[in-house]
């Protein structure tokens, strides 16, 4: 069975001063039904950007390239209404500010039953019902009352809930969720993260979480890619990057995020990446976009990019593993 | 005043009137910050830890006199810091400075950096002329910039630069106190290490005394010394960083604690602690101890009376009445996590 989503080669691309420039430069991966898989990365790796265009909706003013196809089925080139058609019953997506996402002049009952009019041809009171019942699904306080509010009048939990429901209205098989608990308080983040996990074991969702939080990763996803600069460069299950991290990126990403170990003591300096992710519009063509921060780059790095290969089991875009004995980390 | 403390505030209230439509008449009263007490030795970091809404942010602004409290006493350095006014108060300001979390908004877009920075000395009557150039100079290398870059605007520097930038400005009158409220929530986790670790330099080399405001309890075991955890307004739990880390005894730090999962938790997954409900609006505390609707090991007890903060061994406090009760481990498992 061909994999549930499979993305080859995407690219998106923002005009600036009359040229263009890949936000997204050459990503490929398959998702499998069922799976959770993390595109994890920090601000300016492009992964808003992939997730958007994984859904036919990115900015107006970018190019998109590449291949998209659902369950074998090309999506690429296909017009909107087919897109419209996909969005909502197959796929849906949940942003990081539910608030915006929600709209504000119409109750959350009647976002719900429009969502799910949209794709099922159902009696009005029947998707009420429905409507209450997808609340309830996600844990809405008091679903029946709830259908009745105005988004301005939920707390940030309730209002992604709110917005879950909307998502789930119309039976997606795959949720992509951008940041979804970024702009929430950490104890109701993990509820929400508990109630993601919930829905995909109950419902056999296919999850695709779009997260900077690189702990959330680790909790919420079972395969991740590590992005940087819009590439790629690793790519394994996801307790193996955390027990072993293979590219420098992802090794100095892990040992700069500050732990809670009570031995660690409070005084003692972290582990920092110096410099910052290159600005999309000033990033240096032929060698590795993390050279310049790198701690471990010698003379190729900056000559030639890296491809993505296989290294140790895992996928790695990184000239360490790329010695005479392709997949071996090459000790300096 | 306990010797060794710069920074000493007892019973810190803080109440709003809470407001019908634009003119309206008061229709209740929102009690922020309920009875806040807080002591700050020379040279330590105070972590105050919270969640939006618990008052952590009100209280680092009562400290500063950025909005005066309803109720309560602050010593500071040998002061009685409430009753000073006019030149006095203005003099003795410069002994503590803020840092914000938003480092776009806290910086006057059409102000060049260097500007900003000398402003507070220029203020203060503390430099003037070249030695104020030399200043800005010289605090712009502190914090890692190049003094070249004076001349620049904000909107030409990446976030985690004017972060930088604010901390020059806030450390520009050789405060002996810093509130730093959320400095590194809205940066990426590698330039959120950097300033870090730079604020942790500086400290140091300063021997500032700092409350370190964060939602975030894993960055705030790295910095400070003790922790403080708020919750509705009042602090539920205090005490050294390393033993709150290793053994919480209020069940609503315990929650947090859980709820910042290591990436080390991945396997073998940690039961987590999973609170149902939402925070409670401070307008509406419920009766009792504020976090009972939410807390797992409640007993009716916890809906009628509200635990004070007690001392249960020197340096450590706790507002429970089953402190050490609710460990991550002893509670339910957030039902079973599917197949990842």
């Amino acid at each position: 069975m061909p994999p549930l989503l499979s993305v080859r080669d995407l690219r998106v691309e923002l005009p600036h001063g009359g040229r263009w420039f890949p936000a997204v430069d050459g990503v490929s991966f398959d998702l499998e039904r069922g799976e959770a898989l993390a595109l994890a990365g920090e601000s300016g790796c492009g992964k808003s950007l992939l997730g958007r265009a994984l859904i036919n909706l990115p900015p107006e003013t970018a190019r998109v390239s590449g291949s998209i196809s659902w369950a074998g089925s090309e999506l690429t080139g296909e017009p909107e209404s087919r897109w419209q058609q996909m969005r909502g019953s197959r796929m849906a997506m949940v942003f990081q500010e539910p608030g915006a996402a929600l709209d504000p002049v119409q109750t959350i009952g009647t976002q719900i039953v429009e969502a799910i009019r949209l794709h099922r041809d159902m009696p009005a009171r029947q998707a009420r019902l429905l409507a209450v019942e997808r609340l309830r699904e996600v844990a809405f306080p008091d679903p029946a009352a709830g259908a009745e509010q105005y988004p301005h009048r939920l707390s940030g939990g309730q209002k992604q809930r709110a917005l879950l429901a909307v998502a789930l209205a119309a039976d997606p098989e795959l949720l992509i969720a951008d940041e979804p608990t970024t702009a929430l308080d950490a104890t109701v983040a993990s509820e929400v993260m508990d109630l993601l996990a919930r829905l995909r074991e109950r419902r056999g969702l296919t999850l695709l979480l779009i997260s900077h939080d690189l702990p959330l990763v680790a909790r919420a996803s079972g395969r991740a890619l590590i992005l940087y600069a819009g590439r790629v460069v690793e790519e394994a299950r996801t307790a193996e990057i955390f027990r072993s991290p293979r590219h420098p990126y992802t090794r100095a990403l892990l040992r700069c995020l500050p732990r809670l170990d009570p031995e660690a003591g409070p005084r003692r300096r972290l582990d920092a990446i110096t410099g910052t992710v290159p600005d999309l519009y000033d990033r240096t063509a032929g060698g590795c976009a993390f050279a310049p921060r790198c701690p471990e780059r010698f003379g190729r790095c900056t000559e030639s990019e890296p491809a993505l290969g296989p290294a140790e089991g895992v996928l790695v875009r990184c000239f360490l593993y790329d010695g005479p004995e392709r997949g071996v980390r090459v000790t300096a | 005043m306990s010797s060794g403390a710069l920074l000493e505030a007892t019973g810190l209230l803080k109440v709003y009137p809470l407001r019908l439509g634009l003119f309206g008449s008061t229709v209740g009263r929102v009690r922020a910050v309920d009875g806040v007490s807080l002591v700050i030795g020379r040279g330590e970091t105070l972590g105050l830890v919270g969640e939006s809404g618990s008052g952590k942010s009100t209280t680092g602004r009562l400290l500063l006199r950025l909005e005066e409290p309803t109720a309560g006493e602050i010593l500071f350095d040998g002061d009685h810091w409430l009753s000073l006014t006019g030149a006095e108060l203005r003099r003795k300001r410069r002994g503590m400075q803020i840092v914000f979390q938003d480092p776009h908004s806290s910086l006057n877009p059409r102000m060049t950096v260097g500007d900003q920075i000398a402003e507070p000395l220029r203020v203060q009557g503390l430099a003037r002329g070249r030695e104020l150039s030399r200043r800005v100079a010289s605090l712009l290398t502190e914090v890692g910039l190049s003094p070249a870059v004076a001349d620049r605007f904000p909107s030409e520097f990446s976030g985690g630069q004017r972060q930088r930038i604010a901390i020059a400005r806030a450390l520009a009158t050789e405060p002996k106190f810093l509130v730093c409220d959320e400095p590194v929530s809205s940066l990426d986790a590698s330039i959120a290490a950097q300033v870090l670790n730079l604020l942790g330099d500086l400290r140091d080399r300063m021997g500032l005394a700092v409350l370190f405001i964060s939602h975030d309890l894993a960055v705030v075991s790295r910095v400070a010394d003790r922790v403080a955890v708020m919750y509705c307004g009042r602090i539920v739990e205090q005490g050294p960083t390393a033993e709150i880390v290793r053994e919480p005894l209020h069940p609503y730090t315990a929650a947090l604690l859980s709820a910042v999962s290591p990436p080390e938790a991945v396997s073998p997954p940690t039961p987590r602690i999973v609170l149902e409900g939402e925070l409670p609006s401070p307008s509406a505390p419920p009766a009792g101890c504020a976090f009972h609707p939410r807390c797992p090991i409640a007993r009716p007890r916890c809906q009628e009376e509200t635990p004070v903060l007690t001392g249960t061994r020197p340096d450590r406090s706790v507002a429970c009445f089953f402190p050490g009760e609710l460990r991550a481990g002893r509670v339910r498992e957030a039902g079973p996590t599917p197949p990842l």
